[in-house]
C-alpha cells in the first residue's frame, strides 16, 4: 500500500460484500422458494440474479426468497422493488430471463413487461 | 457474491457456549444443501448480548437467532437459507412482531446504545483486514500522514475531550502532548490490555472484534508522539483476541499499513505483542513496563512518569485498549463531532461489561450521562426473579458500590468519585436484595489480598489485616471497635501506598461502610447477616406448622444434625449444624429456612 488511492481500491472491492449487513434502502428482489418455486426451477434463478448482481459489483441490491405467493402455476416467480416505484412481479422466470431483468430493469431502469404477471 | 451472510459470535463468551461447533454443523449444513456459494459464514466478535448466546444473524434480512444449538442449524439452513422463510421460533422473541421482524438498533437492549468504540464488533469479520477497510479502516491513518502535521493530531485529540478508559479518566490528547514534548532519540507508544478486574471483558471483546481499530490508533498515536515501535500487553488468558491480533498485524504488515514508509511517507512503525501472565498488579502502568522489558512486573514509584521514562528509560505513550479504539473516529469524524456525545467533563461513550443479578448480561456501550437507572432497566432488562436491586459495583477492586437511592446519577468520571465509586475500566456488577455488602467487600479485598506484589508495607501487610477484621465479621465475632480500625486502616493504607493498586483497594470496603453500614452493625451487634449469606450467622430452621415428619431431610443431612419423630416435626441441632442447606433443598414442603 502506498498510497490513500490503494486503500480506496481494497475498499472499493470489499464493498458491495459488506453492503448486505447494513441497512439500506436499495433495490430487492424476492425470490419465491416455496415447494412450487423449487419445483418450478426457482433455484437457478436465483442463483442467475446473485451472479449477475456479484459480475456488476451492483452494491446497493439485495436478493432474498419469501414462501409461496399463491399463484404456484406461475412460478419461478419473482418481485423487483425499487426505492420509490411500484412493485414489479415477474413469472415463470428463468436463469436467462433473470440476467435481463437485472440489466434492463434493475440497471437501466425499464420494466421487462413481456415477462411480467400482466403478460402471463 | 454471495446473496446471504451468516454472522455467528466467536468471541469468548459464546466460544464457550460452543458456537464452534455451530459455525461448523453451519458449514456442514450448507454444503449438504448445495448452498456454499451463495451464503458465506463468517465468525465475528461480540454481539454484546452475551446472556443470549450463542448468536447469529443472517443477513440481508437481519434475522437474529439466540441461544442457537447444533440441532437447530438444519432447520435454520432448510426453512431460512433455502426456502426464505424465517425460524421464528428461534429469533431472540424481542424482535419479533406480528408482521415480520423488527431491527436490532429498536430492541430495548440497544435502543440506548451508542456504538463507538465496539462500532465493527459483530458486524465485521475480524480475521479479514479488507472487511475492515471497508468499513473505513485505515483511512484516519492515511489521513493523519498525508494531511495532517503531528501537532494537529495531537489538537485534535486533545479538543475531543477524550479522556483515558483504563480507569484513571487521564485527558489523553494531553498524555500524548507529554509524550511528544519529551526529549529522546528513541520513543514507544504501548496499549495495556491487561483487563485485570474480575468480571470485566471490554477490551477482550474490542481486541477480538476489531483488532485492526487499536493497531491503527497506535500507528496514529506513534506518528504524533514521534514512536516508530509499539507494543501491546495482552494477558495470555485471552487466547482468542491474542490469535486474532497475531493475524491482524500480519494482515496489515502484507498491506504495508505496518512497516517502513507507510502510505509513502517516511512514517515506520512496527507492533510486537507482549504476554502477560495474568497479575493484577501488571495492569498498573509502572510495572506493566516492567514487564514488558522482560523483569519481575513490580510497580514503581512515579514520578519519572512513563512519558519521559517509561519503556527502558525512554518516553513512551500508554494507553488502554478502548481509548485507543475511539482514536479512529475522532479522526475521521472529527473532535466536534465526538466532544457532542456526551456531558461537559466526560466526552464520547463508554464500554461496560454487565455482569451479575442482570437479564442481560453482556457488554453494552452508553453515552456518557446515561444514568445507572437506564443502564439497569431498560438496557439490562432488570433483574432476574423479580427481585430488588440493592447496589451496582464499579471499578471492580478499586471501586465502590452506588446504592438503589443512587441509581439516577448520571455515569462520568467526576459524578463517580462524587458519590465514592469510580467509573475503573468498566466492569459493572450488579448485586440484588441476596446479596450481603459485608461479604462483597470480603470478595475485593480477598482479590487485592491475592494480587498485592508485596512490594510495600501498606498494601501488603495492610490489605491482609483488613481481609481479617472482615472475616471477625463474617463470622460473626466482630465487635464495633473494629468497624472504627477497618475504617482507620483503610485510609492509611490509601495514603500511603506505593501505587495504584494499595491506594485503590481499600474503597470496596470504605463505600460499603457509607452506604450499608446498617448491614456492618447487623453482623456486630445482633449477629446475623440481612441477606442470609454469610454461613457463621444463618441458622437453618424448620417451621413446626408445615413439617409433616417424613424424615427426608434428617437423612440428606451429612452430619446427623436433624432428629424427630416420624410424623412429627423435625429439629435441627444448630451446634452440630454445617448450614451446607442440603435439608431445605430436599424438603418437599418448604418447612425448612434459613435465618
Ligand atoms: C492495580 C492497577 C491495575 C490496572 N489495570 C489496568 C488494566 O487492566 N487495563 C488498563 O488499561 N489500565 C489499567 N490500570 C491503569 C493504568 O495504570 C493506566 O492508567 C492506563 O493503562 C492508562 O491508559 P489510559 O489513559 O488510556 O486509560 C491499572 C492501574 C492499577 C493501579
Amino acid at each position: 500500500m502506498k498510497s490513500l488511492a490503494d486503500l480506496e481500491a481494497i475498499r472499493q472491492r470489499a464493498a458491495t460484500d459488506v453492503n448486505i449487513r447494513r441497512e439500506h434502502d436499495g433495490t430487492r428482489i424476492v425470490v419465491g422458494m416455496a415447494t412450487c418455486g423449487i419445483a418450478a426451477g426457482a433455484r437457478p434463478v436465483m442463483t442467475a440474479f446473485v451472479e449477475e448482481i456479484g459480475k456488476r459489483n451492483l452494491s446497493d441490491v439485495s436478493v432474498v426468497q419469501t414462501g409461496c405467493i399463491g399463484m404456484c402455476r406461475l412460478e419461478p416467480i419473482v418481485e423487483v422493488m425499487r426505492p420509490g416505484e411500484e412493485k414489479v412481479t415477474y413469472v415463470k422466470m428463468t436463469p436467462e430471463k433473470a440476467r435481463r431483468v437485472v440489466s434492463e430493469h434493475i440497471v437501466n431502469g425499464n420494466i421487462v413487461a413481456e415477462y411480467t404477471i400482466g403478460n402471463a | 457474491m454471495y446473496r446471504g451472510h451468516v454472522l455467528c459470535c466467536g468471541g469468548t463468551g459464546c466460544t464457550s457456549s460452543g458456537s464452534e461447533a455451530i459455525i461448523n454443523e453451519m458449514e456442514a449444513q450448507l454444503k449438504a444443501n448445495g448452498l456454499e456459494n451463495e451464503i458465506k459464514v463468517i465468525k465475528t466478535g461480540c454481539f454484546g448480548l452475551c446472556a443470549l448466546g450463542p448468536i447469529m444473524v443472517v443477513y440481508p434480512e437481519g434475522a437474529f437467532y439466540s441461544r442457537v444449538k447444533v440441532e437447530d442449524v438444519k432447520e435454520i439452513v432448510e426453512e431460512h437459507l433455502l426456502k426464505g422463510r424465517i425460524v421464528t421460533r428461534l429469533l431472540y422473541q424481542e424482535t419479533v412482531e406480528d408482521d415480520g421482524i423488527k431491527s436490532l438498533n429498536e430492541v430495548d437492549f440497544y435502543k440506548k446504545q451508542h456504538r463507538v468504540a465496539l462500532r465493527n464488533c459483530g458486524v465485521i469479520d475480524p480475521e479479514n483486514i479488507d472487511e475492515y477497510i471497508e468499513a473505513d479502516g485505515y483511512k484516519a491513518l492515511g489521513k493523519v500522514l498525508t494531511e495532517m502535521t503531528r501537532e494537529e493530531v495531537i489538537d485534535e485529540v486533545t479538543k475531543s475531550g477524550l479522556r483515558g478508559r483504563g480507569g484513571g479518566g487521564f485527558p489523553t490528547g494531553l498524555k500524548w502532548k507529554f509524550a511528544y514534548n519529551a526529549k529522546g532519540d528513541k520513543k514507544f507508544v504501548a496499549c495495556n490490555a491487561d483487563e485485570g478486574d474480575p468480571g470485566a471483558f471490554m477490551d477482550r471483546s474490542i481486541l477480538e472484534g476489531d483488532p485492526h481499530s487499536v493497531i491503527e490508533a497506535m500507528a496514529i498515536a506513534a506518528y504524533a508522539v514521534g514512536a516508530d515501535q509499539g507494543y501491546i500487553y495482552i494477558r495470555a488468558e485471552y487466547p482468542i483476541a491474542v490469535k486474532r491480533l497475531e493475524i491482524a498485524i500480519g494482515q496489515a504488515r502484507a498491506y504495508g499499513l505496518l512497516g517502513k514508509n507507510i502510505f509513502g511517507t517516511d512514517f515506520s512503525f512496527d507492533l510486537e505483542l507482549r504476554l502477560g501472565a495474568g497479575a493484577f498488579v501488571c495492569g498498573e502502568e509502572t510495572a506493566l513496563m516492567t514487564s514488558i522489558e522482560g523483569k519481575r512486573g513490580e510497580p514503581r514509584p512515579r514520578p519519572p512518569f512513563p512519558a519521559n521514562q517509561g519503556l527502558w528509560a525512554k518516553p513512551t505513550l500508554l494507553n488502554n485498549v478502548e481509548t485507543y479504539a475511539n482514536i479512529t473516529q475522532i479522526i475521521n469524524n472529527g473532535a466536534e463531532w465526538f466532544s457532542s456525545i456526551g456531558t461537559e467533563k466526560s466526552k464520547g461513550t463508554k464500554v461496560f461489561a454487565l455482569g451479575g443479578k442482570i437479564n442481560n448480561t453482556g457488554l453494552v456501550e452508553i453515552p456518557m450521562g446515561t444514568t445507572l437507572r437506564e443502564i439497569i432497566e431498560e438496557i439490562g432488562g432488570g433483574i432476574p426473579d423479580g427481585k430488588k436491586f440493592k447496589a451496582a459495583q464499579t471499578g471492580g477492586p478499586s471501586g465502590g458500590c452506588i446504592p438503589a437511592a443512587l441509581m439516577d446519577t448520571p455515569i462520568d468520571y467526576d459524578s463517580l468519585i462524587q458519590i465514592g465509586s469510580m467509573m475503573g475500566s468498566g466492569g459493572l456488577i450488579v448485586m440484588d436484595e441476596d446479596n450481603c455488602m459485608v461479604d462483597i467487600a470480603k470478595f475485593f479485598l480477598e482479590f487485592t489480598v491475592d494480587e498485592s506484589c508485596g512490594k510495600c508495607a501498606p498494601c501488603r501487610i495492610g490489605t491482609k489485616r483488613l481481609l481479617e477484621i472482615l472475616t471477625k465479621i463474617t463470622d460473626g465475632k466482630g465487635t464495633m471497635e473494629d468497624i472504627d480500625r477497618l475504617e482507620e486502616l483503610a485510609y492509611t493504607i490509601k495514603n500511603s501506598s506505593l501505587c495504584g493498586l494499595g491506594q485503590t483497594a481499600p474503597n470496596p470496603v470504605l463505600s460499603t461502610l457509607r452506604y450499608f453500614r446498617d448491614e456492618y452493625i447487623a453482623h456486630v451487634k445482633d449477629k446475623t447477616c440481612p441477606a442470609g449469606v454469610c454461613k457463621a450467622l444463618s441458622r437453618y430452621v424448620i417451621n413446626r406448622e408445615k413439617c409433616k415428619g417424613c424424615s427426608l431431610c434428617s437423612r440428606q443431612c451429612p452430619v446427623g444434625a436433624i432428629s424427630g419423630k416420624i410424623k412429627e416435626p423435625f429439629v435441627i441441632d444448630s451446634d452440630k449444624c454445617i448450614k451446607c442447606g442440603a435439608c431445605m433443598e430436599a424438603c418437599k414442603f418448604g418447612a425448612i429456612y434459613k435465618k
